[in-house]
């Protein structure tokens, strides 16, 4: 397993420096800052001189290198728009964008868990059939309209929420689950598949033949064993939220990582946009290390390969 | 006649589907007896472990419909129980073990645990569980009881998997123990042990047991009694030594004569030219994917100096027990694998030198038949698909428009009808899937037909019939068959010389006739010994009811 662990860390890190590597000329192809920062009529020599004080006036290659010189010491260069180093603007809103991720993947793992596991059971039911039209409706509705028609209902019209910031708790509650909904609809429909075939399992068979009662067939036989496919959508669906939850950060005005990178992108901000990358891909890669050890911990089988 | 533990009388269940009903078994009787052994014997679809699963409760409703009968045990009817009354019964008064220990354990708890499961859900407390399971496990002559009570079931072989299955079955005393299929997927010797210790259980608790198999040699070994079952209907029952010796159902004398390893030596011819030989192959695998941790504990040897002569016309039988490196050597023959060291002559040169024309000519020469022809068979294609695909890969071998009649007559040829070259897969049965792939392998008209475990997944009659068209296909185009195989009788019907492998090594070649009439190795003499036999007399018998 150590060995395994080492192995996969070496090689993320070879893939974040290709992908930083990427970031930095992608960015640059989409042309100067000069042009968006400065008054169109800016004479030429101020012009210059905001290329030389910011170092967009040097060869490619040469400011490459002291990109990569600042990456030694986690130096990304300061953000244009602020005047702040852009890693602090990325660590500031990278918090709020990740207790977003974990709470709307926890709300619709809780959620998809027990109603998988329930119409599983029953296949064909009428809680089977109920919990399968819902979840193909969870997963095919678009988050903006449900984010605007949360708002429109729950804040406008009912004040029972407030419409946006992160302040108080009741304020997270809206974005929680409107980003929630449609990992959830994912998820029930793979939870119950998983479960459908745990349940057909061999080893269900034994425990029915050793006299186990429904809830413990359920939960202790089946539900172990049917978890891994489910921890694996669920990973992906958290690596999505990680990634920028752009849509439903800008509509409820979250500090989020999203908001930032789609903002710095927009106005040329090439520091804040590498550094962005790069700490939501070590983000991405502490979670898909993490589900690699609940994948062990929850089946022996994966251990000590 | 002792007491008569569980009386099923006129039993019928059937299956309900959108394409119509399965009557899978109709008005079925048996009995079981304390202190007795009842073997239920009947081939794939006889219904042979539908009565034993409504006696249990498994039968899953729907689709499955008990339509008639009762199932008496201690003056209750099992099948009008409730529930949780079911419940109390399973695991403590009946209990049951299965083939496929692996897929019956769960995967991902230790086996302690699920030792202890079975006695805590019957009301012991943890401490009194956690002692009884290393009891149990000890009773069951599991290495290391104590130590391995944490380790997880695919840390186990298949033996010490079933003897956990096993220990799980008898923690609570049952009264009734029902087997189904429990040594099938076993090794021979292994599943000698593991009958001799439910026999050994049986006579030291008085329970009765009601076995379930396809496998005349285990009923003649252990069973009192036999129920012959076909297409869901009893056809025969009575003492196994009676039944066996004296059918009187024709279906049941059909089942004992197609039974392997009851014809004469086949004579071998001398001096035929060596086809292929193979010299001091060595196949070694790596254990640990850690570069820095290799050494001779994470290196296993699959083969190890295995040489061998195949001469034009002849049968190779190569036997031997699983990890044995027999499907090793046939993927190194069939070049699907490259050897650490050693060569393979065909034709004077070296197999894993050849390249382009040379290598496709050598493949078209040496065809394969596999054990599972569900899945050596694509579902999407049609058998004509399927059996002309080899010209295709092989061109100039059959201009196109003669392959449709070529694959009609190659369908004839295997026992099946021209017609049938439009069907797929699925609509065929298993041994007809088996005939679908022969017709395959003889497409290009090879010379070596290599059969790795090929009638090992059919029925008993099935297998005869699929042995005897390959002995006619041989008769007929003087083919050499490589035969790898693990059932010992079968390899004495259909091979002229034998190769018996251990551990990846060669243990000892000879004339069919000499390996089984006079083994010399210790290891060739167990295998022999421990092949069960369907003779009831020719067991030494372990005490009858």
């Amino acid at each position: 397993m150590a060995y395994y662990l080492t192995k996969r860390t070496i090689w993320s890190a070879v893939s974040l420096f290709g992908l930083v590597v990427f970031v930095f000329f992608m960015a640059r192809l989409t042309g100067s800052p000069v042009d968006l920062y400065l008054p169109i009529d800016a004479p030429e020599s101020l012009r210059a001189d905001f290329e030389r004080i910011h170092g967009f006036d040097l060869p490619l290659w040469q400011q490459f290198v002291g990109f990569l010189g600042g990456l030694l010491t986690f130096d990304f260069g300061e953000s244009l728009r602020q005047g702040l180093p852009a890693l602090d603007l990325v660590l500031q809103a990278m918090p709020t964008t990740l207790l977003l991720a974990l709470y709307s993947i926890g709300t619709a793992l809780v959620v998809a868990i027990v109603t998988g596991a329930l119409a599983a059971w029953k296949p064909n039911s009428i809680f089977d059939r109920i919990a399968t039209v819902l979840s193909l409706l969870g997963a095919s509705l678009p988050n903006f309209w449900v984010a605007i028609v949360g708002v429109l209902i729950f804040s406008v019209t009912l004040r029972w929420v407030p419409t946006s910031g992160t302040g108080s708790a009741a304020q997270w509650v809206l974005p929680v689950l409107v980003l929630a909904i449609r990992p959830a609809g994912l998820l029930v429909q793979v939870a119950r598949s998983s479960m459908i075939s745990a349940l057909s399992s061999a080893y269900v068979k034994t425990a029915q033949a050793k006299g186990a009662a429904p809830a413990r067939i359920i939960f202790i036989h089946a539900l172990r064993n049917a978890m891994l496919p489910v921890i694996t959508v669920a990973g992906d669906q958290a690596a999505g939220i990680i990634n920028g939850a752009v849509i439903v950060e800008t509509i409820f005005g979250f500090p989020g990582v999203g908001k930032l990178l789609i903002d710095s992108i927009m106005f040329r901000d090439f520091a804040v946009v590498q550094a962005g990358v790069m700490v939501t891909a070590v983000a991405i890669f502490v979670l898909n290390f993490s589900i690699d050890i609940v994948y062990a911990v929850l089946d022996p089988r994966t251990r000590g390969q | 006649m002792s007491e008569t533990l569980l009386e099923v009388s006129n039993l019928s269940v059937e299956f309900r589907s959108s394409r119509g009903i399965t009557k899978a078994v109709q008005n079925v009787s048996w009995s079981v007896a304390r202190g007795e052994t009842l073997a239920i014997l009947g081939e794939s679809g006889s219904g042979k472990s539908v009565s034993a699963n409504a006696v249990m409760g498994l039968i899953d409703s729907p689709p499955g419909h008990i339509t008639s009968g009762t199932a008496m045990y201690r003056g209750r009817d099992l099948l009008k129980l409730s529930r949780s009354q079911r419940r109390d019964i399973n695991g403590k008064s009946i209990s049951m073990i299965f083939q496929d220990p692996l897929a019956h354990l769960n995967p991902v708890y230790p086996i302690g645990w699920q030792i202890e499961e079975v006695l805590r859900i019957h009301g012991a407390s943890a401490s009194e569980a956690r002692s009884r399971a290393i009891e149990l496990l000890e009773h069951v002559k599991l290495p290391n009881a104590r130590e391995r009570l944490r380790d997880y079931p695919h840390q186990f072989s298949g033996g010490q998997r079933q003897r956990i299955m096993i220990a799980m079955a008898v923690a609570l005393r049952p009264d009734l123990l029902i087997a189904d299929e429990p040594t099938t997927a076993l090794d021979v010797t292994v599943q000698a042990r593991i009958l001799e210790l439910m026999k050994d259980l049986q006579r030291e608790s008085g329970m009765g047991m009601v076995l379930i198999t396809h496998d005349l040699g285990v009923v003649a070994q252990i069973a009192d009694r036999v129920v012959v079952m076909k297409d869901g209907k009893i056809v025969e029952t009575g003492p196994v030594t009676e039944v066996f010796k004296d059918p009187s159902h024709p279906y049941t004398r059909q089942l004992l004569d197609a039974v392997p390893g009851q014809e004469p030596f086949r004579h071998v011819e001398q001096k035929r030219e060596v086809l292929v030989e193979g010299k001091k192959l060595v196949k070694e695998y790596i254990l640990s994917s850690n570069p820095f941790k290799r050494n001779a504990a994470t290196v296993t040897r699959a083969l190890d100096e295995v040489s061998f002569k195949l001469h034009a016309g002849e049968t190779l039988g190569i036997v031997g027990e699983s990890g044995s490196g027999k499907t090793t050597l046939a993927r190194t023959l069939l070049r699907l694998t490259e050897p650490t060291s050693g060569e393979i002559a065909y034709k004077g040169g070296n197999v894993f030198s050849l390249k382009g024309g040379d290598l496709r000519d050598f493949r078209r020469k040496l065809q394969v038949v596999f054990q599972d022809p569900t899945a050596s068979l694509n579902p999407r294609m049609s058998i004509f698909e399927i059996v002309s695909e080899p010209w295709a890969i092989h061109p100039g071998v059959l201009p196109r428009e003669k392959w449709r009649a070529e694959v009609e007559d190659l369908l004839v040829q295997v026992g099946l009808r021209a017609e049938h070259a439009d069907r797929y897969p699925h609509q065929f049965s298993g041994g007809q899937r088996q005939r679908i792939a022969i017709a395959r392998a003889l497409a290009l008209r090879p010379e070596i037909i290599l059969c790795d475990e090929a009638v090992s997944a059919l029925d008993v009659s099935v297998q005869a019939q699929v042995i005897a068209l390959l002995k006619d296909l041989q008769k007929k185009h003087g083919l050499a068959f490589i035969f790898i195989a693990h059932d010992l009788p079968l390899v004495r019907d259909f091979a002229d010389r034998v190769m018996v492998m251990c551990k990846g090594k060669l243990v000892e070649e000879g004339t069919t006739e000499e390996i089984f009439s006079n083994p010399q190795d210790p290891y060739t003499v167990e295998l022999i010994a421990a092949s069960p036999h369907h003779d009831p007399d020719a067991h030494a018998r372990y005490g009858t009811a």
